[in-house]
């Protein structure tokens, strides 16, 4: 099949198809970025709070453990849905407060179960911002993902 | 050795290693925590470990693409380095960065976000390091003959240090950030990484299969014209859940597909150029290494990553131990592969000596590709269990876990054979030699092979 190629007309194909390539990836990007500034998430309900949590939750780089939509290190449950797994949608303050009061119980120390390191440096307003971040993470329209509750 | 500069190679290789060293202890330590969940969890938890493990396999696997261009292109050019000295500085500065980052990493101090956790001074270090790079291989490459393989070996490093810049950009919106993030992610290990992995097969193919440069260079713009074809808009399949459009998914869906024939026609490449060659390379460790190559990236990145790359399946596997699988046979395959290649090949020469320990060098082949198959299958069916109790039936995480247990525990054997691999292979490299040449060499060489 590649003999009748030549080494010059493998080296156009290649630069050519390749730029053409880049274009249409960098043009659909682009297009996606504007759609999820206009469409997929809540743009504008990015609060200080939420920038903050989501600083808090790279500070301690929570994804070396869990996983946010998918992506991480799957040791831990996926917290892209957290806020509603809690009843969220139903009952935003018992939500709130059974998040926070799950990570100040860290670690549980029950044997045999995975440890979650100890949060309790992080304050008041810390624990909160990270709610809130969670709560927007779950309002992103993630095409019906994931499958189940259970995330 | 032709050129007296490309033994500055010689310590790029030896900091390579060490790391690879580090970073499957790493790996062994995280194995473990899943096995013994309690294990260390108080003096080093989970996530440091992880991260620990995969920077140091980035970093690693960086500093043996620099010495294997360093090695390399006074050889590709005709005309020594355009500066010793910035190199070794380079690689000062690489290593130190490196270094601290790990270390800092064991006090809590790091970012992040997923593989770049690295503290933004660090960041730097590594930024400056890589520049300094690109000076003096591209400074290199302007002084001397243009070959194809070190024309896209070096744009294969432009591009990634270009993305890479994309680690610094890191926006308050979540999907904006994880798109985004993929830009560095994917971009490097299934794009512009893979005209790296390319042009180094090719030259390996071009010293020890003895087939014309012609041919090979004309095999390697079709391989990278593949792998960009289908690599660039494959990134698709990493845009299916993260608030992205719903037309990533026929792209992915197509391109992902598409991303199966670079790997398979790099399988073909080298078994062809090595049949098609006269040339009977005295090196058969390297050759080994090449081929395992070729055939572990076809599997690991090919096969592994098509088999939940599709949308429709994804849907229920994206983020489970089917993606951990995919991920270490890819990685050990294409990129680990790659660099332990390239090291077997060069190594006798900056040594001053022939080729040496390989006999040694095989074990170390058979035993670390053997685990890595055998925990490739165990993930893989941890992964297929946990798609199915926690994302078809609903069953939650931690009590899915526990189901998959005995597949960690399988993993965790397989971790400490390709432990004990990589230790042999540095034990065979870095150690004392003892040349050996094939038996029967002579009787090959004198030209029955060349039918």
């Amino acid at each position: 099949m590649i003999e009748g190629l030549s080494r010059n007309a493998a080296r156009n194909i290649f630069l050519g198809g390749s730029i053409i390539f880049f274009i249409i990836f960098v043009g659909l990007t682009a297009h996606s970025h504007y759609y999820i500034v206009t469409e997929s998430t809540n743009h504008e309900g990015l609060t200080e709070s939420v920038k903050l949590g989501k600083h808090v939750w790279e500070r301690e780089s929570c994804i070396n453990c869990h996983s946010l939509l998918g992506e991480g290190a799957y040791f831990a449950p996926e917290l892209g849905n957290v806020w509603l797994r809690y009843g969220g949608a139903d009952d935003p303050e018992a939500a709130r407060q059974g998040i926070k009061s799950w990570i100040k119980l860290q670690p549980l120390g029950v044997p045999g179960r995975r440890q979650m390191p100890s949060y309790k440096h992080l304050s008041e307003e810390e624990l909160d911002a990270l709610v809130d971040f969670f709560r927007w993470t779950s309002e992103i329209d993630t095409q019906d993902w994931p499958p189940t509750i259970s995330g | 050795m032709k050129y007296q500069t490309q033994k500055v190679a010689y310590p790029f290789f030896i900091a390579a290693l060490l790391l690879f060293a580090g970073q499957v202890l790493f790996g062994l330590l995280a194995g473990a925590v899943y096995v013994w969940p309690e294990f260390m969890a108080e003096a080093m938890p989970f996530h440091i470990m992880r991260m620990s493990h995969t920077n140091l396999l980035v970093v690693w696997l960086l500093i043996g693409f620099f010495g294997a261009t360093y090695y390399l292109l006074p050889e590709e050019t005709e005309t020594e380095l355009h500066s010793p000295m910035i190199a070794y500085i380079q690689l000062g500065i690489f290593v130190f960065a490196g270094a601290a980052a790990l270390i800092s990493y064991q006090f809590g101090i790091h970012e992040g976000r997923e593989f770049l956790e690295q503290p933004m001074w660090i960041k730097i270090l590594l930024t400056i390091s890589f520049l300094m790079f690109l000076y003096n291989g591209s400074r290199t490459l302007l002084a001397g003959r243009r070959t194809a393989i070190s024309m896209i070996l070096m744009a294969g490093l432009w591009l990634a240090a270009i993305f890479w810049l994309f680690a610094f950009y890191n926006p308050a919106n979540l999907s904006l950030d994880k798109m985004y993030w993929w830009y560095v992610i994917h971009l490097w290990v299934e794009g512009v990484w893979g005209l790296i992995m390319a042009s180094l097969l090719a030259y390996l193919l071009v010293k020890m299969s003895g087939v014309d440069r012609e041919i090979i260079e004309k095999w390697l713009y079709v391989i990278v014209g593949l792998v960009l074809f289908a690599g660039l808009l494959g990134t698709g399949h990493h845009y299916y859940w993260i608030g992205t459009p719903s037309y990533w998914q026929p792209l992915g869906n197509i391109f992902g597909a598409l991303e199966v024939l670079p790997l398979f026609s790099m399988v073909v490449f080298t078994f062809y150029m090595f049949w098609q060659g006269s040339r009977n390379h005295p090196n058969k460790a390297a050759i080994l290494w090449t081929l395992g190559c070729a055939v572990m990236a076809f599997f690991g990145a090919g096969v592994w990553g098509l088999m939940h790359n599709m949308s429709w399946v994804n849907y229920y596997s994206h983020g489970t131990q089917v993606t951990a699988a995919h991920g270490h046979l890819a990685f050990y395959g294409a990129y680990v592969m790659l660099n332990l290649a390239i090291i077997t090949y060069a190594m006798p020469q900056l040594r001053g000596k022939l080729p040496y320990n390989q006999i040694r060098n095989m074990w170390s082949f058979w035993l670390m590709t053997g685990g890595m198959a055998f925990m490739t299958f165990t993930l893989t069916f941890a992964g297929v269990v946990q798609t199915h109790l926690q994302r078809v039936m609903g069953q939650n995480y931690m009590a899915t876990q526990d189901q998959i247990w005995v597949f960690y525990a399988m993993r965790f054997s397989a971790g400490i054979i390709v432990v004990i691999g990589a230790l042999i292979f540095l034990w065979a490299t870095l150690g004392k030699a003892r040349e050996q040449r094939p038996k029967g060499d002579a009787h090959v060489a004198s030209g029955i092979s060349d039918g």
